[in-house]
Parts: C-alpha cells; structure tokens; sequence
C-alpha cells in the first residue's frame, strides 16, 4: 500500500523543481537580454516575475501542509526542510534576474562598454553553477553540490574584478558612469545569484548527508576533533 | 450525518452539552480533547451505542436527513458500523466466519455471495493478501494489526454508510497504526469515517475535519489544517500545542 504522504512529498518536490527550471529560465533571459541589448526579452522577465512569487506561495502553503498535518521526520524532514530553503532561494534568484533585465535596459540607453569585461564569463559561471545545484537536488547528489561550493570564490574574485575595472574605466572617461553603474550591477546581481546557488547546494548535501556545510561548519568540526 | 443540540447522561451526569455538528459524506471526520471530555460518548450516540451502556440523550441526530431515533437500531448498527480500540474479532470463529457473521445474521445464504462478499471486505481492509491462503484459520489467530483490519472488513461487510472508529489503533504498533491510517484514507473514498483519538498528530494525519471537546463541550470544529496551523479558540491553540490536557 503506497504510502498517501509519499505522494504528497513527491508532488511537493515536483513543484520545487518545476520552480527551478522556470526561475533558470528567467536568468538565462536576462543574461540574453543584457549581452544582445534586447528590451522585449529584458521585459518578459521583468514580467514573469509574478509568477515566480506565486510558486514560492504555493510552495510555502505545501511544506506548512506537510509539517502541520504530517509530522515528518529523519530524510523526509530534511526534505521538506531543505524545499522551504531552496523556495525561498530560487525566489530570490528571481528577483536578481529581474534586477539583471533592469540593468540591461539601462545599458540600452546608455551603453557602457563592449565587450563587457568579466560579465560574460561570470554569467556562464553562475548559470551551471544554478543548473548543477538544481540538478544535485533532482539526482539527490551530494557530489554534485559540492562542486557547485567549490566554484563560489571564482565568482566572488571575478566580481572584485569587476568593480575595479569598472572604477579604472569611469575614471578615464566619466561619461560612462551611468553604464559602469549598471555594469557593476549585474556584477554583484551574478555574484548573489552565484550565493544563492551556493545555499541551495549546501541544503542538497544536508538532505542528503544530515551533514551542515554552511559557514564552513564541517571544516570546523573536523578542525575541532583533530584538535580534540 | 447531522448532530444538532446533543445533550448525553449518564444518570444525573451530564457527559454533552449541546453538540452541534456536520459529518460530511466521504469525509473523515477526527474527535479530539482529553480524557472524559466526551468524545467516545458522542461517537457512542451517533448509533445509539450510548444507550446500551445505559446512557439517555437529548437532541437530535440525523443520518441521510432521518432522524436515528426512528430508525430500527439493528439496522442503524448496520449503516453505522463501529470499530472499536481493542480488536475484537469472535474468538471461536475463522476469518472467513468473522467477516461473514453478520451477512449470516442477515439472512445470507449462499456461498458464493458471502464468499465474494468476504472477499471484497477484507481486500477494502488491506488484508486479503495476508489471509486468502488461511481464511479458515481462527481469527484470534491473526496479530494485533491484523486483528483491527479484519474488525475492520467485519464491519465493511455488511454495507455501511458510516463507520465510527473509537481509538482503532491505540492498542497497536506504529507500523499496524500506519496501516490503519493509510487504510482510512482509502476508506473515505466509499464511506463517512468519524475517528476519536488521544493522538493529535493522528487526527492531524488522517483527517478532513477535527472537532475539539473539552468538559462536554464542542469547543471548536473545523477543517483539520485550521485546528492545527490557526485555530480559532485559544483552548484549542492550548490543547494542540500541548499546553494542556
């Protein structure tokens, strides 16, 4: 007999993952519309964004469900556990693209540079870095999500990157200001975006593995018992 | 079913005050509140069960819009069938005989037809597969969970519109009690199912609608996830959360 809550625990899970696949969308369009200076696609992810809020609603409203009328425990609460984090997560993804749609009708009006600096790269980083995060909540892999932690200090170097080659442009042509504005924008949009993926891999392993790798917790555990 | 201003004695002691209350068709329907608050009294008076205990009740309750009271209570016992907490299957009788008593009872016969109705129970029990090799095996032979299931397929064999469950898997082992509750949820889909129980997080699993009892009283009733994410009444908010009782 197939047990009434699994069902409800899949369907839950489906959603989370409907979510992700339409919140990696909106990134890849924004990303679009900011390297092809596209105003129509940086307005259609301006404008689906509505929908993101309303998943994340329906997902909260699913996961209260399952822990007031379900009492999960062991993997099944990690899960829900982990699908509440990764919600509000993704949700938050979607904001950021949104900014980045924003940004990039900026630059259409006022182009900053060509080609822009490290924000291609950035974006290629960050959106497999989303895409394998998704992926290691899917596969339930634990591997997987620890190669998305191990490629958030690239991101976060590549930012820094940003921001001073920004600087040193605006100070040898001043007119640019408002595009390295939006430039350094998108940078720092990327670079949460990159954050974001990072928690969502480090709730997977917690899933996974009932082990806490946020804020280097594991490292610190380990450090303590070889010190204990 | 229908409750309207239940009033239940036991001599001069009043054990409901004024219970109104729906049960809707194919729902299930979880009485909670501590102990004595009168939740196995209301079960008992939704088949007049109360009154073989020597119990009187003022109010009307209604099934399918008739009034109980003007029903026969042989054949009310019928259309509301109860399972009680301890399984009590007849103790000199196989499973096939247990399940079969009460056709037998009726008037049935034939072989056949009990044999195909006997089937049918215990597969709506979930325990066809568990006994179809042994159905002339005592049914005090069977264990605990199995026992509460075929109680179960004893009562689904008659035909009931409503099944009254007191407590039905108190007295078993979490692995029996998911069985139970997992067979609840497939019963609503054919019957009405009102379930008291001391377990919260039970009601909170396997039902449609909770009503909270205290001292007699119906303190609140409503769907299952207001009772156990916002109820309206703080003796609620108190009794879930565990503050008292």
């Amino acid at each position: 007999m197939e047990r009434h809550f699994q069902k409800e625990l899949d369907g839950l899970k489906t959603s989370l993952i409907k979510m992700g696949s339409v919140v990696e969308e909106s990134l890849s369009t924004a990303i679009q519309a900011l390297f092809e200076q596209d105003e129509a696609l940086a307005q259609k992810v301006i404008d689906s964004d509505e929908r993101i809020n309303s998943l994340e609603i329906e997902i909260d409203n699913g996961v209260i469900d399952i822990l007031a009328l379900k009492q999960p425990v062991a993997s099944d609460l990690r899960l829900i556990i982990a699908v509440q984090k990764i919600n509000n997560d993704l949700e938050r993804i979607g904001d950021h693209a949104v900014n980045i749609a924003e940004s990039a009708l900026g630059l259409v009006r006022t182009p900053a540079t060509e080609p822009m600096l490290e924000l291609p790269s950035m974006a290629d980083i960050t959106k497999a870095m989303l895409r394998h995060a998704l992926d290691s909540f899917i596969l339930l892999d634990p591997q997987l999500a620890r190669s998305v932690l191990e490629r958030d200090d690239q991101i976060d170097k590549l930012n820094r990157a940003m921001t001073k080659q920004v600087i040193q442009l605006v100070q040898s042509d001043p007119r640019i200001i408002e595009g390295g504005l939006d430039l350094i924008r998108v940078s720092r949009n990327l670079e949460r975006v990159a954050d974001l993926a990072t928690n969502i891999a480090e709730e997977v392993i917690f899933h996974t593995q009932a082990k806490v790798v946020k804020h280097h917790a594991e490292e610190k555990e380990n450090t303590r018992k070889e010190n204990s | 079913m229908k409750a309207e201003g239940v009033n239940a004695f036991f001599g001069k002691t009043q054990a409901l005050k004024g219970v109104s209350l729906d049960v809707p068709e194919n729902q299930v329907v979880a009485v909670i509140g501590p102990s004595g608050c009168g939740k196995s009294t209301f079960l008992r008076c939704l088949n007049r069960m109360h009154e073989v205990a020597g119990g009187s009740r003022v109010g009307s309750i209604l099934l399918d819009g008739e009034n109980i009271d003007d029903i026969d209570p042989v054949n009310l016992r019928r259309r509301v069938g109860m399972v009680f907490q301890k399984p009590n299957p007849f103790p000199t009788m196989s499973v096939f005989d247990n399940v079969a008593a009460g056709l037998k009872l009726n008037g049935t016969r034939d072989r056949g037809k009990l044999a195909e109705v006997v089937e049918r129970s215990l597969r709506q029990a979930a325990l066809w597969d568990e006994v179809k090799d042994s159905l002339q095996k005592s049914g005090v032979s069977l264990s605990g969970g199995q026992q509460q299931r075929l109680c179960i397929a004893r009562t689904l064999a008659v035909d009931p519109e409503v099944i009254l469950m007191d407590e039905p898997a108190s007295a078993l082992d979490p692995i029996s009690t998911a069985k139970i509750e997992e067979l609840i949820f497939q019963l609503k889909s054919s019957y009405t199912v009102v379930i008291v129980t001391h377990n919260m997080q039970q009601a909170a699993r396997v039902s449609d609608m909770t009503g909270f009892f205290y001292m007699g009283n119906l303190i609140e009733y409503d769907v299952t996830k207001k009772i156990f994410t916002a109820p309206s009444m703080k003796q609620t908010e108190d009794y879930v959360t565990g503050r008292f009782g």
